[in-house]
């Protein structure tokens, strides 16, 4: 991405958890390698932003497309920190930024936020409606309050954090990341899970993890009932250190441990699974 | 889609028509076909308020004979009133085709709407104590201008704005649709009721009427069914849960009281806030927003959940 050093990018990165992930699966996920990527890699849209230039939008009477397109000439003018302010819980706020950025949400934001991003950082003094962060490749959204459904819904990489409880469906067909919820999630969380990592500190609605190709569940209290193919794991100690990294990282670790913490994977009993290439597949067959 | 709106002031009346005008305006963009009013007033002594049409909004434009005909079934309309030993207390002629009388009353409901409903091109939007009814095609900021509604006081209401699926852009398909025969009840709904047809027909065989081919009316004259049969407003909303398919939220609205159920798929969206003062609850936080401007906590309802507030 443009405008990152080699060994800040590798050190993110690594502090998120993306490179301990252990996955299985037909497709295996891919970094990239920042020795060879860098200046060889980035987004066209992706911009060159400073972290000390500081700037404050008041949102009060903008629409959506005003607020977005003032975000996008404030990055182009080198603000790396930007304030938000009054958002009005108005829909589809900080779309599709491709570059790093420190974003500050002073309220709440109504349906679509944060859709498609690949790098900011963003914490949500506020609440978010349905589908927040949907389809972020990388970087980390961090709300105080409630978030709707479909939270993290399609998430790549990254961390989304809710601190309240969050809506149905979430992070329905989650491919990578980490989606972790302070409070309680509703029906249908983790449906068609491919691959990352949720954690719910509270308790689940029905049918957790349905039909779940990979990944995995970690669960704070209890669910209404597991979905198809979703089965109890055992919890190791790399589960532990994991769990007690993220909760702490954010101010979610609950006082009384971990001990009451379960595992949910996939039963693989669904699904065809193979781990061949349609090469190697060619040449077994 | 189709927006969703509730409110109800849990100690005393509000600006209702103002509130809910601006909670529906914000929701215009999830459907600006046609919008809806049901909202409640101060209730007056035994009299009721029948808000009726006698021709859709389009009809109005179909040639030089519409007035007279109007006129002609406005007539027919009063004519039956008196039949009935309906009192006439005053007239509103709100529109061209659609009008709110003050009327006295003491017979069956069920008579009066079925012979005043006879008349053609006729239909009663409500009837209350304190709800009235109010739909019509447009916004919400033409629907309240054209009906003066900014100035109506209240305790609570419901309303909706629709974009048109699987019926037609008209009134008698827009909602919210009153619970016939029973007064002050009203329903508003998003979502698609996928038994529509199979319980229409049970309902049509027991004798209740459909007035539009819109599957949200069913909402209708289900809630009205069960409260006939002594079902409370929570049971009537609990047990739809399991009798009704598809995807629905919806919002059911009474003399004092306003409900809300959410299907077992969480599929259709509601976002709720609750004070002591007052409970507000949408298809998105914008429109409460609209009436709270300062940042609040707000939730979205789970699946199955039902809920029953009282004035």
């Amino acid at each position: 991405m443009a405008g990152l050093t080699t060994t800040k990018q590798a050190h993110v990165s690594h502090d998120l958890g993306m490179h301990t992930e252990a996955l299985r699966g037909k497709t295996q996920q891919r970094f990239f390698d920042v020795t060879q990527e860098v200046g060889g890699y980035g987004y066209p849209d992706a911009l060159d932003v400073d972290f000390n230039k500081r700037a404050e939008l008041d949102c009060e009477k903008l629409d959506t497309k005003q607020i977005n397109s003032q975000l996008r000439d404030l990055m182009k003018r080198g603000y790396g920190t930007i304030v938000l302010q009054n958002p009005g819980s108005k829909h589809s706020i900080a779309v599709g930024i491709l570059n790093r950025l420190n974003l500050y949400i002073e309220g709440s934001c109504g349906y679509f936020a944060l859709g498609l991003l690949d790098g900011p950082n963003v914490k949500i003094k506020g609440r978010v409606g349905w589908a927040c962060g949907e389809n972020m490749l990388s970087g980390t959204i961090l709300i105080e309050k409630n978030a709707g459904s479909q939270f993290g819904a399609a998430l790549r990489g990254g961390d989304i954090v809710c601190k309240g409880s969050v809506g149905a469906r979430t992070g329905i067909d989650q491919k990578g990341g980490n989606i972790i919820v302070g409070g309680d999630t509703g029906s249908f969380t983790g449906f068609m899970m491919q691959r990352g990592r949720m954690v719910i500190c509270g308790n689940a609605g029905k049918n957790l993890g349905d039909s779940m190709y990979d990944g995995t569940i970690y669960l704070g209290g209890e669910a209404r009932s597991l979905g198809v193919d979703a089965v109890p794991g055992e919890m190791t100690d790399l589960d532990h250190e994991w769990l007690t990294r993220k909760l702490k990282m954010y101010g979610l670790f609950p006082k009384k441990g971990l001990g009451h913490f379960k595992k949910i994977v996939a039963g693989k009993q669904l699904w065809n699974y193979d781990n061949l290439e349609p090469g190697e597949k060619k040449l077994v067959l | 889609m189709c927006g969703i709106a509730g409110l109800i002031h849990r100690n005393g009346s509000g600006n209702i028509g103002q509130e809910m005008t601006q909670m529906l305006q914000s929701l215009k963009h999830r459907g600006p076909d046609s919008t809806g009013y049901a909202i409640y007033g101060t209730p007056g002594r035994n009299e009721f308020v029948m808000r009726f049409k006698v021709a859709e909004q389009e009809d109005m434009a179909k040639g030089f004979d519409i007035q007279d005909e109007v006129k002609r079934r406005r007539a027919k309309v009063e004519e039956r009133l008196a039949t009935l030993g309906v009192q006439i207390i005053d007239k509103d002629d709100v529109t061209d085709y659609a009008f709110r009388y003050r009327i006295q009353y003491d017979g069956d409901m069920k008579k009066l709407a079925d012979y005043v409903e006879d008349v053609e091109g006729t239909e009663i939007l409500s009837m209350g104590n304190s709800l009235e009814l109010i739909k019509d095609l447009g916004d919400a900021a033409r629907v309240a201008q054209q009906y003066d509604l900014r100035k109506f006081k209240g305790t609570h209401g419901i309303g909706h704005t629709r974009m048109a699926t699987e019926s037609d852009v008209d009134i008698r398909s827009a909602h919210p649709y009153w619970a016939y025969p029973y007064n002050d009840i009203a329903v508003v709904h998003n979502g698609q009721l996928t038994n529509y047809w199979m319980m229409r027909r049970e309902f049509e065989r027991r004798g209740h009427r459909f007035m539009s081919n819109c599957d949200s009316e069913l909402l209708a004259v289900y809630t009205a069914y069960n409260l006939e049969h002594g079902a409370t407003l929570e049971e009537s909303l609990r047990q739809s849960i399991q009798d009704i398919d598809g995807v629905f939220t919806y919002l059911v609205s009474t003399k004092d009281a306003l409900g809300m159920a959410k299907d077992t798929m969480a599929a259709k969206p509601m976002v709720l806030y609750e004070s002591d003062d007052l409970v507000a609850l949408a298809s998105e936080e914008v429109a409460i927003r609209a009436v709270i401007p300062h940042e609040i906590d707000t939730w979205d309802p789970y699946d199955e959940e039902v809920r029953v507030w009282r004035a």
